[in-house]
């Protein structure tokens, strides 16, 4: 046997060393993100980055409002809505307290509502929604901007973030039907 | 029960909440050699069964934890 030929075989023997069999397939994690408020897109960031820990293959499919989660314009400014959440405002320091509707559509509670949640996660040691994005990214979950959200909001791909790539519905249900865990959020 | 094992890093997740601690050690445990062990400790109450899934998730072994004065201990040998 000629040394290329050896080193050819011990080549072929290291790939089937069970070290290299002992690494399995990662898991598959497809998520759905349609929502753009800044309550509504922690449970993604949270659930991605988690996923990303523990191994799994995470992707991301921003649709309709959680388009903005990738799009550089609206990224930074997502924002807590005041009205139309029949659970808000939650106990603050175990303390029930009740705000009339009436309140909350009243200019700049929007912005109240915001600084709050921003306020909770700080006190918390939770990261921002900027670090908590930047964590998916470095631990490698993909996002992917619906390119039928791109058409009807008129997004163009230039204000996509980068490493974000746009993505039709079948190809991503490809993906999904594959995964091992799919949520809808 | 005190459990006390020689540790190559520590990683103190002390107050920090889920799902930070699992991230964290994910990162940390890449910073150690295969064979290596990571001492973690954390308060968040989620974290033992959090820990214990991470490493069936992905295969770093738990090789001892366990409770003391309100904190959770946890040691991780590198697998892989």
């Amino acid at each position: 046997m000629t040394s290329a030929a050896q080193e050819a075989d011990t080549n072929v023997s290291t790939l089937e060393s069970p070290g290299a069999e002992a690494i399995p397939e990662p898991k598959k994690f497809a998520m759905v993100a349609s929502k753009g408020g800044l309550d509504e897109v922690y449970p993604v960031l949270i659930m991605g980055s988690t996923a990303a820990a523990l191994g799994w293959d995470v992707r991301v499919f921003c649709t309709f409002y959680g388009l903005d989660l990738v799009n550089k314009k609206r990224q930074k400014k997502l924002k807590v809505s005041a009205v139309g959440n029949a659970a808000s405002p939650p106990p603050i320091n175990g303390l029930e307290f009740k705000v009339p509707t009436i309140i909350g559509m009243l200019p700049g509670m929007n912005f109240v509502a915001t600084w709050m949640l921003k306020n909770w996660m700080k006190s918390s040691n939770l990261p921002s929604f900027e670090e908590f994005y930047e964590t998916c990214v470095e631990s490698g979950v993909k996002f992917y901007a619906c390119v039928t959200t791109l058409g009807v909001m008129n997004v163009d791909m230039d204000d996509i973030v980068e490493g974000a790539s746009c993505l039709g519905a079948a190809a991503f249900l490809d993906f999904a039907s594959e995964a091992d865990v799919a949520l809808f959020i | 029960m005190t459990v006390q094992m020689e540790a190559d890093k520590v990683l103190d997740c002390t107050d920090l909440l889920c799902p930070i601690p699992v991230i964290k050690t994910a990162q940390a445990i890449k910073e150690i050699e295969v064979g290596q062990i990571l001492h973690m400790i954390a308060t968040d109450p989620g974290a033992p069964p959090d820990m214990e899934a991470w490493s069936r998730q992905t295969g770093h072994e738990l090789v001892g934890n366990t409770e003391e004065d309100g904190k959770y201990l946890f040691w991780f040998k590198r697998t892989r």
